[in-house]
């Protein structure tokens, strides 16, 4: 029995929808509905997915996910977390029907969704979501979670609630909570959680599971979503090298491949029966340069090269055109609270020239690290950037350094390098990272009071509009003063065969947010 | 009767001492070598999410804190009593690598079943028709074989069998729960590539090794008494090329449980190559130790059978003055 539902404005929330959301604490989103048309999605069939970065380290512990092949299949299909992310980059309720903060954004009601089951039959409690996060909170964890947990001082439970306590406010909370790590996995009795039968409340339940090679998943019956899965099977394939995942594309052995190499892209259009889906990503790809180092500490240096950088040349040539300009923001535009920030990084070398001269430089040597292991092109980016510098009197040395041990060795360490940054579902938690003054991965070696202030008054700040301001100005110093040159950001490129059927994919995880398994279809039966 | 067979087994005991001693020298080689590359198992696998709160609660979990000579020593004893250890991502290493081995024996034995006879016998037909149309066409293959790098051969025979013709699936991506004739099915394309690769090497060494006999004076007077040449070839030259032939048999099959990394890569054959890739690729040492101490036994115990061969087939070294 297939429940049609019309495609009413009020079903997805849009982003306004979700700040006020956040800001009124009233939560009560409801589930993301998928628009049926006439002759819309048709229940049954089997999606095949070719991966390239599946393991033989995966496992089922949520805690230890750090590939799109368990987070498509464990955490997407699997298994629901209490919010999720929506295609249009906002925040729907999941496993949680609605929640609500206190004032400072300090304790956090989860309110959880009725009649939710595990595959087993057992019905979803509060205690099962408290034991999933406490799951990568214990002493000696090392979750890739740890991060976000580390900001809960305490967890309760109540009648059909949840409730968090945290060390300090954030009003991003529920966005974190949507973590691929954050997966809800049935409570044990005495404590943990049982990930270890593969029981989880998603559209899929899981039937063989042989790491680094194959993930099997049936169709759940009762999935609490009207109307979801689409598919009867899905199957997850581990293809590491990207030629066989091609073949195995073009021979009909899967539907869909991840990350298929740009100079196939037009092999795979020229087949009338294959399209390449592309969605924009938080990924970008950038030449970080040290902001405490000289030269970079002059910040007429640091505008003088990010004038020097023909980005579009680079991602003509370099990225064949798939990839779009940055300007020198790290947060993507699909992120909630993006701002523009004029003006405009582009290349002028005369304005390079001048900016130095003013400033008494005659020109300017430094030496850029780079390594085809710090991102796909970056050494073509690196020689292409030399020649571009050159015409602004600016030297561009490029080193060529080790690709094994690259981000031990030159990232963080080397005062000018190359980098490949996956982002992070919201500005606090990506700026709490890498750009404020003691984050751990402070790239940029950044250290700015102002901005530092303005990122802990946003943290906490529940109101949107003022919390839309305080972002922008974050990200304006950002463009104006910080080390980031953009020199691309990337998109998430899957060539599937026109048989599957999808909306449009969400872009801030791989692999729609990865629920594509239940959010995608066969268009051939 | 006793005195006969002394000489083999003291040299098999003296070759199976010194195969361990090798085995000893590889898994300390390996483990340092893996100590030494940079970067670790917590950071290869947390990726973004490694803060250095993280990667060391990590690294403290799993004991890579210590010196890796101490956990060199302690690896090294528990794998004297046959305990492999666990894998970092916490299964025992024999569950992560078993599976993939027996898949590799399974690809190695279908192989070497169908490559060695055919090797052989081709080997033969060129040594007996020397410099005839037969003859001139293997080597000139067999050359073109052995100068091709193996991913190409490996490519082309996909390309043609597998997108062109759609005869094979391009994928050999066997599985539990996939019947016999399935598997098979789906291994013709690798193993169709690996005959290419080692069946030319098997064959110009056959050839070899029955030419250079052949040149011996007692050929000769096989052939002044009259013998026709086939029976020159089977009866008088090829018993005695045994030795080098069984070498290089030995050596092919130690490739093809230990070399054949490319080759499943290409056709996503879940194999102990990948495996190990995998786990360098993740710097998850137990596992790479046990594929290291696989590879080497193979090695080590192909040229052991390979010698005995030999010298069984050799009545001087069987029996030496």
């Amino acid at each position: 029995m297939r429940q049609q539902v019309s495609n009413s404005p009020g079903f997805a929330p849009s982003r306004r929808g979700f700040m006020a959301g956040l800001a009124a604490g009233a939560g009560g989103l409801t589930l993301p509905r998928v628009a049926l048309a006439q002759d819309g999605p048709k229940p049954g069939g089997k999606l095949r997915y070719g991966m390239n970065d599946g393991s033989q380290q995966d496992t089922l512990d949520p805690a230890s996910w750090a590939t799109v092949m368990t987070g498509f299949a464990f955490n997407g299909a699997l298994c629901n977390n209490l919010v999720e992310l929506l295609p249009d980059g906002t925040l729907a309720g999941d496993l949680a029907e609605s929640w609500e903060a206190d004032a400072g954004a300090m304790r956090w009601t989860f309110v959880l969704r009725q009649g939710v089951k595990f595959h087993d039959g057992r019905p979803l409690t509060p205690e099962d979501v408290r034991q999933s996060i406490l799951h990568h909170m214990g002493e000696d964890s090392s979750s890739g979670a740890l991060a976000i947990v580390r900001q809960i001082e305490r967890i309760d439970t109540a009648e059909g609630q949840v409730i968090f306590t945290l060390v300090e406010g954030n009003a991003d909370f529920p966005a974190l909570m949507s973590d691929y790590h954050l997966s809800i996995f049935p409570a044990r009795d005495g404590g943990g959680i049982d990930w270890e039968s593969g029981i989880g409340t998603g559209a899929f339940k899981l039937d063989s599971f042989e790491p680094g090679v194959a993930i099997r998943l049936l169709r759940n019956p009762e999935y609490h979503k009207p109307g979801l899965p689409h598919f009867d099977e899905v199957e997850v394939l581990n293809i590491p090298d990207s030629t066989a995942r091609l073949n195995a594309l073009l021979t009909g052995e899967v539907d869909v491949i991840e990350d298929v190499d740009i100079r196939n892209v037009t092999l795979v259009e020229r087949d009338p029966k294959l399209k390449v889906v592309r969605t924009p990503s938080l990924r970008h790809l950038t030449f970080d340069m040290n902001c405490s180092v000289a030269p970079y500490d002059n910040p007429a240096v640091r505008k003088a090269l990010k004038l020097a950088l023909d980005r579009d040349d680079i991602i003509a040539k370099v990225f064949l055109g798939e990839a779009t300009k940055g300007n020198d923001n790290p947060a993507a535009r699909i992120m909630p609270y993006f701002a523009e920030t004029p003006p405009q990084y582009d290349y002028d070398p005369e304005a390079a020239r001048a900016i130095l001269k003013e400033a008494g430089l005659d020109g300017v040597s430094v030496d850029l690290s780079v390594a085809e292991s710090a991102f796909p092109g970056a050494i073509d980016a690196a020689v292409l950037f030399r020649e571009q510098a050159a015409k602004a009197g600016i030297t561009v040395n490029v080193v060529q350094e080790a690709d094994d041990g690259y981000w031990d060795n030159v990232w963080l360490k080397k005062p000018f390098n190359a980098s490949d940054w996956y982002g992070r579902v919201t500005l606090d938690w990506l700026f709490a990272t890498s750009y404020t003054s003691d984050s751990p991965w402070n790239n940029t070696g950044f250290q700015n009071a102002g901005f530092d202030e303005i990122c802990k008054a946003a943290r906490t700040e529940l109101d949107p509009a003022r919390r839309a301001a305080l972002y922008a100005e974050a990200q304006q110093i950002l463009h104006d003063e910080g080390g980031v040159i953009t020199v691309a950001f990337v998109s998430w490129r899957l060539a599937m065969t026109t048989n599957v059927g999808h909306g449009e994919l969400g872009g801030i995880l791989p692999a729609d947010n990865h629920r594509g398994a239940e959010r995608w279809w066969r268009a051939d039966i | 009767m006793t005195s006969r067979s002394h000489p083999i087994l003291s040299m098999v005991t003296s070759r199976i001492g010194l195969g361990l001693l090798s085995l000893l020298i590889v898994s300390l080689v390996i483990f340092s070598a893996v100590s030494f590359l940079p970067g670790s198992y917590a950071s290869a696998i947390l990726g973004q999410n490694a803060t250095p709160e993280a990667v060391a609660a990590m690294e403290q979990k799993l004991g890579l804190n210590r010196p890796w000579f101490l956990r060199y020593v302690a690896w090294l004893g528990a794998a004297a009593t046959g305990d492999m250890g666990m894998s970092f991502a916490g299964r025992p290493v024999m569950t992560v690598v078993g599976p993939r081995l027996k898949n590799t024996i399974l690809l190695a034995s279908i192989t070497a079943v169908i490559a060695v006879p055919l090797a052989i016998t081709l080997g033969v037909l060129c040594a007996r028709f020397r410099g005839r149309f037969i003859d001139k066409f293997l080597s000139t293959t067999t050359l073109a074989s052995i100068s091709l790098p193996e991913f190409l051969v490996a490519y082309i025979v996909m390309m043609v069998l597998a997108v062109k013709l759609q005869l094979f699936p391009s994928m050999a991506g066997i599985r539990n729960g996939m019947d016999f004739a399935d598997q098979l099915y789906r291994m013709v394309l690798p193993i169709l590539t690996l005959l290419l690769v080692i069946l030319a090497h098997m064959v110009r060494n056959t050839r070899a090794a029955i030419l250079s006999v052949m040149a011996s004076p007692y050929i000769e007077m096989a052939r002044l008494k009259g013998e026709p040449e086939g029976r020159v070839v089977l009866r008088q030259a090829l018993p005695n090329a045994i030795g080098p032939i069984a070498s290089v048999v030995a050596l092919n099959l130690a490739y093809l449980i230990s070399g054949v990394v490319v080759i499943e890569v290409v056709f996503v054959y879940p194999g102990i190559g990948q495996a190990m890739i995998d786990a360098v690729r993740n710097r998850d040492v137990p596992v790479i130790q046990a594929c290291a101490l696989i590879f080497a036994t193979a090695y080590i115990g192909f040229n052991l059978i390979a010698d005995v061969i030999s010298i069984v087939s050799n009545p001087r070294l069987l029996h030496p003055r």
